[in-house]
This record gives C-alpha cells, sequence and structure tokens, in this order.
C-alpha cells in the first residue's frame, strides 16, 4: 500500500514543480506523411497505405496542411517559428510502430520558446513557458485479446494501423514552477486552455474523449523554491482535464511521502488509474534512453518562408482569452458571470443568440437559467438542449415586443422544447399571446370593477392600496392573457 | 526474320528497332529471352524469381497494341530482369533475404509503374547480397550468382544477378540499384555498362532501403546507349519520393548518340588521384591507362585532379550506411509481413518473437551491418561517427565541387580488381569493403557514375568509371559512349563477345 | 574510442532485437572491432567548422496537398501478415501493455 501524505500538507513543505507534453492529432484529411485518410472510426486497416503500414520500399512526403496547423499552433502560443527544421527518426521497436522508428522531429523542433498566460478559476493570469512544439505521427493501436485466441493459447493482441501516421504536434511546457499548492489546477488550466485554442484554430476537433488531446504530466518536489529542481515521475496518456488535476495531485501526496520517508523518488513512467485516482509505476525499459535519433534522411529540411509565417499569422482566428476578453465587455458581464458562462459551456450559445438579436443578459438569464437546468436533467451540452440560439433569441424577442410576459414565455419554451415548432408556431398553437386589444379586457375590467364597487371606489378617491385586487382579479380572469401593466392603465382610465 | 537463338544478343536499341519495324514480336523476343534463362540460369543464378506468364502477357498486350498501331514508347516490347530489392506487386520480393521469403508486395516501385507504362515485360527478379550489403552476391539468402566469364568467380554484387543477367544474355536490360557500388562494380567484373544516377534523378519509391541518402536504382545494359534508353524510361520526377528531383530531366539517348560519333574535342577529364595507383589490380590499371590514350585521341584534355578527403569516404561510407540501414531494416520484425520465428524456449512475447525473427531472418553481413550502425548511433558515439561522417560528406562534396571546376568528367577505375573466386573474400569484411573504394565517392556526394568495360587482365573484364557534376548525366553518357565506340573500333567489337560460351551442365 | 566486446555486442544486439548465439557474439565482437578501427578515422578527417551533410543534393520545402489518395485493400494487406484475425494483425503478447 502507498503512503501519502495529506495534499495541503505536503504543499506546505514542498514546491511541486511540473512539465507537460501534450499531443494533439490534428484535424487534416491525410495522415503526416502519406494520403491516407486520417478518419475516426473506420474498420481496422483500411486506412492505410504502403506509408502507413511501414511496408518495404515505401517513403514518407510531408503533409503541407500539417506543417501550415503546426505553425497554427506554433504562432498561438507565442512561439518562435523556425526558419528551418527537420525531421528524425526516433528508433525504437513496438508492435505499434510500424517502421519500428517514429518520424518526429529532435533538435530542430518547427517552435520553440513559447509562453500561454491561462486563467485560473479566479481569474488569475498563470504563465506557463512553453519550450518547443514538434511535428511527429501517431502509432496504431493495440487491442490485448487474452489467452483464449489461437496464437497457441498464448497473450497476444491484435495490431489496427488506421491511427498509425496521423499527424501530431507534441507541445512540451519549461519547468513550470511558482504554481505552488495550485499546481494540479494550473496543469487543467492549462491544458484546458490548448483544448480550446487547438478547437479556435480549427486545427483539431480536440475531443479528449477521442484521445485526440493527450497529456503526460511531469511532476517532481523540491524542498523549497529555491533549491534545485527534483526527481520527476511522468504520468501518461492522462485523457481528462479531471484526470490531469488528480494525477498532479495523486504525485505530490505520493512523492511527498516518498521523501518524508528517506527515500528518494525513482524516475520512472507512471500510468493513471482513473477509478481510484491513484497512479501506479510503469515497466521501466532498459533501452529508453537510446532513440538513436538521427536526421531522416528520406524527408529534407523544412524552410517556412517568413512570407508564409506572416500570412498564416494574419489568418489565426481570435484566440479563446481575448475572445473572452472582449465578450465580456461587449456583453457588461462581471468577471463573475462570464466565469460561470464559461465554465457551463454557454459563451457559444450565448454569443449566438446575441447575434441573432437578443440582448446579452436575456441571452445569459435563458441559457444559464431555464436552458441549464433542462440540459442538466436530460445529460446533454448546452447546444444539444433541443432549442438554437437564434429560437431564443426570437422567443425574448417576443418578451420585448410585450407579446408575452416572463410567465407566458417559459411556457413557449416548453412547447419550443416539447418540439412544437418555433416561439412563434407555440404561441399560436397554444394561444398564449398577451392580450393587446383593449376591447375585450375592458370588458373584463368593468365586468371586474362591477362586482367590486367598494374597491372601485377606493381607488377613484384616490386610495391605490387595493389596486392589486383589481389586477390580480382581471389576470386570473385572463388566465394570465393580460399585460399587468395594461390592467394598470385602463383601470385608472376608467377611474379617472 | 531473326532465328530467335539470336535475339538474345541483340542490344535493347536494336531489339526495339526490330520490334517498331515488325521483324519480331515482344512475345517472341520475350520468348527467346525465357528459353535462354531456361538454358543457362541453373548455371548463372542471376534469377530468384523468372516471371514467365506475366512476362508473356505484357509482351503480348504489347503485340496487340503495336497491331492496332497505338504510338508506343521507344523500348515498348523489350523484356527487362529487375533486382529483387525492387517491389513489384504480385510478385515475389525478396531483397535476397530469408526475412522476406514468399512476401508478395501489394504495390509497384515508381519505376516499375514506369517499366509497366512503356510496355517492357519484366522477365523475372534477379539475385543480390542480401539488402544489397554486400560486393559479391555471396551473402544472398539463396545462393549466390555465378559470373558468366568465369563461374568459379563472383559477379560482383549487391547486384550480381542484374549484371549476370545481361552478361549472359538473359535479358538486354536490367535494373539495379547502387548505395556504394552496386551497379558499376558488378557491371564492371562483367563486362557490362552499369549507370548510378544522380541521386533523386531516379525514384526511390518502392526500392527496399539500404541507405536511403545514398541509395540509386539505375541502369544495367550491355551498351552505353541502352542505359540511356533505359534511364529515360525510369527517371524523372516523383512526387511520391521526398528526395526526388524536381526538375525534368534531358533526353540521355540522345547524349549518348551524340557521344557515339567519337569526337571530345573541348571535353575536360580528370584523373582522379586517390582512385587508382596502390591497390589496384595491375591490369585494371594498364586497361585503364589504354582508356585515357583513347579519350585523349578523342580530342580530350586530360588533367589530374586531387580529392584528398575520397581517402575518409570507405571510412565515412561504413558508418552512415550501417547508421541508416539499421534503421531502414527495423521494420523487418515478423509482425506485419515475411518470416516469424518463435524463441526456442521461454515467453512467446512480441520482443522476443521479434529478436527471433530478426536473429533467423538475416544473413551475417546483415546482422554485422546492423550492430555497426545501432553502436554508431547510439547514446555517446553519435557525434564520433555518424555526426564525423557526415562531415566527411561535406569535405568530399567540397573536393568534388573544385574537381569539376577543373574537368567536366572525372574517371577511374570502376573497381581495383577483376572478378575474384567465391570464398576469398566472404570471410574479410574490410577486404570485401575495398571492393567499392572508388565508387563510394559518388554515392556520398550524389553524383552520377558510369561504368563501361574497357579491358581485359588475365582474360577478365574490368571497368571504366565516368561521374560527372550533380544533375549532368548526359556527361556520362556522351563521353562513355565516345569511349564505348573507341574502344569496340580497337577491339573489332564489343568486349562481351569475347566471353566464354556458357557451359550447362547435364 | 572505446572498443567493442561481447559485452557491448550483446547489448547492441539487444538494441537492436536481434538473437545472436554466443559463438556469433564473439565473432562479432572481433570483426566490429576491426572494423570500427578504420572506420573511427572519420573523427580525425574534419574539424568543428565543417557542417555535417545529411542529404547528398540540397532540397527543402518538400510538401504535399492534404488529398486523399488511394488506400491497401484489407485483405491483400493481411494476406501477407504472418497472423490475422478480425480484419486486424495478430502479434504476440506485448510486454508493457495495459492489458
Amino acid at each position: 500500500m502507498t503512503t501519502l501524505v495529506d495534499y495541503d500538507e505536503a504543499v506546505s513543505r514542498f514546491d511541486p514543480v511540473l512539465g507537460i507534453e501534450v499531443h494533439v492529432e490534428l484535424g487534416t484529411a491525410t495522415k503526416m506523411f502519406d494520403d491516407a485518410p486520417a478518419s475516426f472510426g473506420e474498420q481496422p486497416n483500411t486506412s492505410v497505405t504502403p506509408v502507413s503500414l511501414g511496408l518495404p520500399g515505401a517513403l514518407p512526403v510531408v503533409n503541407g496542411k500539417a506543417v501550415e496547423y503546426a505553425i497554427r499552433i506554433g504562432l498561438a502560443l507565442n512561439c518562435q517559428i523556425a526558419e528551418t527544421c527537420r525531421f528524425a527518426r526516433k528508433n525504437y521497436f513496438y508492435p505499434d510502430v510500424p517502421k519500428n522508428f517514429q518520424t518526429s522531429q529532435y533538435d530542430e523542433p518547427i517552435a520553440y520558446e513559447g509562453y500561454l498566460d491561462v486563467e485560473l478559476d479566479d481569474g488569475e493570469i498563470f504563465r506557463v513557458e512553453i519550450e518547443r512544439a514538434h511535428m511527429e505521427e501517431d502509432a496504431g493501436k493495440n487491442t490485448h485479446v487474452g489467452a483464449t485466441g489461437r496464437l497457441q493459447g498464448a497473450d497476444y493482441s491484435l495490431v489496427d494501423y488506421n491511427r498509425a501516421g496521423i499527424p501530431l504536434v507534441e507541445i512540451v511546457t519549461k519547468p513550470i514552477t511558482g504554481a505552488g499548492e495550485r499546481a494540479p489546477e494550473v496543469a487543467r488550466a492549462y491544458v484546458s486552455a490548448l483544448r480550446d485554442i487547438f478547437r479556435a484554430l480549427g486545427v483539431s476537433e480536440a475531443r479528449m474523449e477521442r484521445g485526440n488531446v493527450r497529456a503526460d504530466v511531469n511532476v517532481s518536489l523540491r524542498s523549497s523554491p529555491d533549491a534545485p529542481l527534483g526527481t520527476r515521475t511522468e504520468t501518461k496518456n492522462v485523457n481528462s482535464f479531471r484526470s490531469i488535476e488528480r494525477a498532479v495531485r495523486y504525485e505530490v501526496s505520493r512523492q511527498a511521502a516518498v521523501l518524508d520517508g528517506g527515500g528518494s523518488v525513482l524516475q520512472e513512467t507512471r500510468h493513471f488509474h482513473e477509478e481510484d485516482a491513484t497512479t501506479s509505476s510503469g515497466r521501466v525499459k532498459s533501452d529508453a534512453e537510446d532513440y538513436r535519433y538521427f536526421p531522416e534522411p528520406d524527408l529534407v529540411p523544412l524552410a517556412p518562408s517568413r512570407e508564409w509565417v506572416a500570412e498564416i499569422r494574419a489568418g489565426l482566428p481570435e484566440l479563446p482569452a481575448v475572445r473572452r476578453r472582449r465578450l465580456r465587455q461587449e456583453w457588461g458581464y462581471s468577471e463573475e458571470e462570464m466565469r460561470d458562462v464559461i465554465n457551463a459551456g454557454a459563451l457559444e450559445v450565448i454569443e449566438a443568440t446575441v447575434a441573432a438579436g437578443a440582448g446579452a443578459p436575456a441571452a445569459r438569464k435563458w441559457w444559464m437559467g431555464e436552458l441549464a437546468r433542462t440540459a442538466k436533467e436530460r445529460g446533454v451540452e448546452l447546444a444539444e438542449v433541443g432549442v438554437t440560439p437564434a429560437q431564443v433569441a426570437a422567443l425574448q424577442a417576443l418578451v420585448d415586443d410585450g407579446r408575452v410576459n416572463d410567465k407566458l414565455a417559459r411556457q413557449v419554451l416548453e412547447g419550443v422544447l416539447a418540439g412544437e415548432g418555433s416561439p412563434e408556431e407555440v404561441v399560436t398553437a397554444r394561444g398564449l399571446e398577451v392580450v393587446s386589444d383593449d376591447g375585450p379586457l375592458l370588458q373584463v375590467i368593468d365586468a371586474t370593477l362591477a362586482d367590486q364597487p367598494d374597491i372601485a371606489e377606493k381607488i377613484r378617491s384616490g386610495n391605490l392600496g387595493p389596486m392589486g385586487v383589481i389586477i390580480g382579479a382581471v389576470m386570473k380572469a385572463t388566465r394570465g392573457q393580460a399585460d399587468a401593466g395594461r390592467v394598470r392603465e385602463l383601470v385608472m382610465e376608467r377611474l379617472g | 526474320m531473326a532465328d530467335s537463338t539470336d535475339l538474345p544478343r541483340l542490344t535493347a536499341a536494336d531489339l526495339a528497332a526490330k520490334l517498331t519495324a515488325g521483324e519480331v514480336s515482344s512475345v517472341e523476343a520475350t520468348q527467346a529471352h525465357l528459353d535462354r534463362i531456361a538454358a543457362v540460369d541453373s548455371r548463372i543464378h542471376s534469377f530468384l524469381h523468372v516471371n514467365t506468364e506475366e512476362a508473356l502477357a505484357a509482351a503480348a498486350d504489347v503485340d496487340t497494341r503495336r497491331a492496332a498501331g497505338e504510338e508506343l514508347a521507344p523500348l515498348a516490347g523489350v523484356p527487362i530482369a529487375v533486382k529483387d530489392v525492387v517491389v513489384t506487386k504480385g510478385q515475389p520480393t525478396t531483397a535476397g533475404s530469408k526475412i522476406l521469403q514468399g512476401w508478395i508486395p501489394p504495390y509497384d516501385a515508381t519505376l516499375v509503374e514506369r517499366l509497366r507504362a512503356a510496355g517492357m515485360p519484366i522477365l523475372g527478379k534477379t539475385n543480390m547480397d542480401e539488402f544489397a550489403m554486400g560486393s559479391s552476391t555471396e551473402h544472398s539468402a539463396y545462393g549466390p550468382t555465378r559470373n558468366p566469364w568465369d563461374t568459379d568467380r563472383i559477379p560482383g554484387g549487391s547486384g550480381g544477378g542484374s549484371a549476370a543477367a545481361v552478361a549472359a544474355y538473359e535479358a538486354p536490360l536490367a535494373i539495379g540499384t547502387d548505395t556504394g557500388g552496386s551497379i558499376r562494380q558488378p557491371a564492371a567484373v562483367t563486362g557490362t555498362v552499369g549507370v548510378k544516377p544522380t541521386y533523386g534523378g531516379v525514384s526511390r519509391y518502392g526500392l527496399i532501403a539500404l541507405a536511403s541518402s545514398l541509395d540509386q536504382a539505375g541502369p544495367c545494359s550491355r551498351t552505353v546507349l541502352d542505359s540511356a534508353l533505359l534511364h529515360d524510361v525510369i527517371g524523372g520526377h516523383d512526387p511520391r519520393d521526398s528526395t526526388s528531383l524536381p526538375e525534368v530531366p534531358p533526353s540521355y539517348t540522345e547524349a549518348a548518340r551524340k557521344g557515339a560519333d567519337g569526337d571530345l574535342a573541348g571535353v575536360r577529364v580528370g584523373v582522379v588521384t586517390q582512385l587508382g595507383g596502390q591497390g589496384y589490380q595491375a591490369g585494371v590499371s594498364a586497361a585503364f591507362a589504354a582508356s585515357l590514350e583513347e579519350l585523349r585521341a578523342a580530342g580530350a584534355e586530360i588533367v589530374e585532379v586531387s580529392c584528398p578527403s575520397f581517402d575518409a569516404a570507405l571510412a565515412a561510407y561504413y558508418l552512415i550506411l550501417p547508421s541508416e540501414a539499421s534503421s531502414n531494416l527495423a521494420k523487418f520484425d515478423g509482425m506485419r509481413f515475411g518470416l516469424r520465428v518463435e524463441p526456442a524456449d521461454g515467453p512467446v512475447t512480441a520482443e522476443r518473437v521479434m529478436a527471433a525473427t530478426r536473429g533467423a531472418g538475416f544473413g551475417p553481413e546483415v546482422k554485422r551491418r546492423i550492430i555497426l550502425g545501432t553502436y554508431a548511433l547510439s547514446a555517446g558515439y553519435y557525434d564520433a561517427y555518424y555526426g564525423s561522417a557526415q562531415k566527411v560528406r561535406t569535405l568530399i562534396q567540397r573536393d568534388f565541387a573544385a574537381a569539376f571546376e577543373q574537368a567536366d568528367v572525372l574517371v577511374s577505375p570502376t573497381a581495383p580488381s577483376t572478378a575474384f573466386p567465391f570464398g576469398e573474400k566472404v570471410d574479410d569484411p574490410l577486404a570485401m569493403y575495398l571492393n567499392d573504394v572508388a565508387t563510394i565517392p559518388a554515392n556520398l556526394a550524389g553524383v552520377p557514375g558510369l561504368s563501361l568495360p574497357n579491358g581485359l587482365s588475365d582474360g577478365l573484364p574490368a571497368g571504366f568509371q565516368i561521374l560527372a557534376p550533380a544533375r549532368a548525366d548526359e556527361r556520362l553518357y556522351r563521353v562513355g559512349a565516345a569511349l564505348e565506340a573507341r574502344l569496340d573500333q580497337a577491339n573489332g567489337g564489343p568486349l562481351l563477345a569475347r566471353a566464354p560460351e556458357i557451359e550447362v551442365k547435364a | 574510442m572505446s572498443t567493442i566486446n561481447s559485452d557491448e555486442v550483446a547489448r547492441l544486439a539487444g538494441l537492436a532485437r536481434i538473437d545472436l548465439g554466443p559463438e556469433e557474439i564473439e565473432k562479432l565482437a572481433g570483426e566490429l572491432d576491426v572494423i570500427v578501427q578504420a572506420v573511427a578515422t572519420v573523427s580525425e578527417v574534419a574539424g568543428d567548422d565543417v557542417p555535417a551533410t545529411s542529404h547528398p543534393i540540397p532540397l527543402t520545402n518538400v510538401l504535399r496537398e492534404d488529398v486523399v489518395g488511394q488506400t491497401l485493400p484489407v485483405d491483400e494487406v493481411l494476406a501477407q501478415a504472418p497472423a490475422a484475425e478480425d480484419g486486424q494483425f495478430a502479434v504476440p503478447q506485448i510486454l508493457g501493455e495495459d492489458a
């Protein structure tokens, strides 16, 4: 049983240092070095060519789009883009690596020396320094089959090479210091910010659950911020934001216990376990450190022209952090409101709703209130809740025009969510419109005043106290379809 | 109508002319070569696989198209042999190794596509040293090829099968690959012509890589013109090879035809000091000197050039080649194709099956070079070995650049000796490596080279090497054709005509 | 320069995933020692100021359009595999794999 030190105690006595390597699968049409489709979910071994299968004689050719995407990522992370760089072979034997070497970049990455300002939960900005971003290819997928198969009763695996050769960009941070007790949060916020950037740049769908984004998290402890860096562990393939946070937390507690016990942390690869948020030691490969890198002779150097880089830079979309700042200002939300919106994943739908004509406060009210509840009940994302931003804007327009009041508007929304059509259609079908022709309303008011002559007299004499009784009665008689304000005006008119 | 037993004696150019004229059909020509293979290959062993059916079908197709009046490529209908390191869809490809026994590639190399598109029936796949590592074909896992001049001697290597096939009239043309001399050295010791084009001149897509930065495919033939004709078929840009030269090459056939008039007035020929003299067989040196006289007589100006870094070429080569090869050959692991061998005892894991497969599937020379390359690339040695070798490469390129300031082409004997007897060097790797001492610099620098037969030394052919600047392959053909014409005139015919008849044991 | 002994050959054979018998290792150690001594001269030839040449012909920026091409038929691919199952390559147990 691994001993652990309570997290708060651990960070009170040790300074955690992080290093994070994030791999992102690029959303190109074809693979990094061949023209097989880089698609997801195909039948096994159908998205392969002689190149991605590593057949004898096959040769790689670099996907220009993947290079462009890598440069986009580099620029978004404030990196230098190399004037010249090259690919290198990383030699190691593994059945899912078809050539038994990975074509990667070694001492000459395409992007280097950058940073990313990450916003933490309380709005604080934490700067993460980027060491490099380089291009490489993904490996195939092994499925462990167990001892029931026909390979002489032994355990065996099945390999699908569809993923082999899909373009990856690996982003490596410099040692992240100064996060202190917030190290787990910083790690999570950093990877989350990267994910948002990948999506904003359009370079990847960046779906964590599909493994489009994979993080390896290095953690080490030192006695104080002035002390030299401690020995680090690398926890591989942590694939959700929550897991990243928990993995860091666990390693801090575990390493603190090791150090407290007078032991030393073993430099090793560790695996994270979702079910109990622990890590365990991975197999230490004896030759892991000797990859025999050398320049890939089958590929020629890459020298992105400064014109091309400038063109890519000019075409960069607004990055998520900048966009959030701008939208918050435009919408007049408080920082806290904005954070809630972001955390609820409501930014896009609110933006679309505002674009469709609704006011920002109203858009927030709908999406963060009624619709957030419904989405939660239905267990779906806001975008899939069953009403479009345009419909929400149309609904709000009905309110703004005084055609429905708030209460009716909620009923209209109910109808839209129930699939009864657009807000306009629901209003018509359910007969929910606020009565705006004064004729029928006046008849109701006159009848009400006639029923309650005492109250009518009080109002006439200037005592407006019991006005609510009259309005309430009118509303009741019209089943809520009257506009209360208009009722009040008409009562005043009638009673002079 | 030619007697079909004479058809294999025709040059590719002459056979192409007869095919065009309708004097002979491609089926007849192809069948004549298949018959010749059937008659002599049990003795020579040029072929690892003979492709009878497909070759005849391809020939028949060409005949049909010709009969229909279709305009065909110049070599349409002329059969060809292809070195077994080149992948051929639907035909076995082993690279001379046990580890690929029975492998049928699902695709064609680019140059094979071009041969097929040109209507050239592929007779079969030729023998070679395993993964092109060797200078004698003694390292083939399927037994050596024999030299048609003396079947107790080696045909050179690694492309001994292609050179012997051409020398034994089993094929008018063949494809070779040259990483350190594997086209030129076999050509020299079999009395044939072989050309290593400028690096990038012929696509490497579909060549089972030995050393990616050195490998280059090229033609094997009996005449300079035939090599030029074949070079024109297989050369030119290929988008599937990132190192393929982007420009459209000139007509090498034209260059060869121009050279055949024997006039080299104004051409400066540089004799490389470092590639001759000590270590070169006396007869080889004598033939070389005589050829220089022929060039002088043709009007060429002979100058001496010094390339001091060439002395380090062999050492650099035997670091760069094994390093790249150790990585290129990693894919042969028994997981996806080819041989799979399980360990004799202990657990059957992927790691152990890979090691067992490679231990059983690779021959001694392949293991030697993979281990050497693994060493040269491994942590701590990279700078001293691979890194230094790449610097030597720069020096060799500079030497070439300086030499080509003084001369239009450079010349040397192709190999230090004529064909040696089987077994003489097979257990002495360094002695074997020295066979390539004159051919290796061209591969390191990427420049083109041609070897043509230029005389006999103790009854065995010697080779004359011509080197040109990168992207100036046409100079090889012009100078080569001129020298060939003068030598043929002086000798009363091609040297190969003096090779003994192959004795076929019953 | 270090020399190559049997232990070194055994280590390299492990890195290169090649099973070698004791005799093979012994023989290779002797041969490689001679070869390495012969080729080690390269480190004395070129000074620090000489750049390395990785490609014989200098080319840069050879890029491909991101357009899907022809893939291999899965049955043809698997027909050449030593073992296959369910459209996939069957390989022996992989150590270090998460089962």
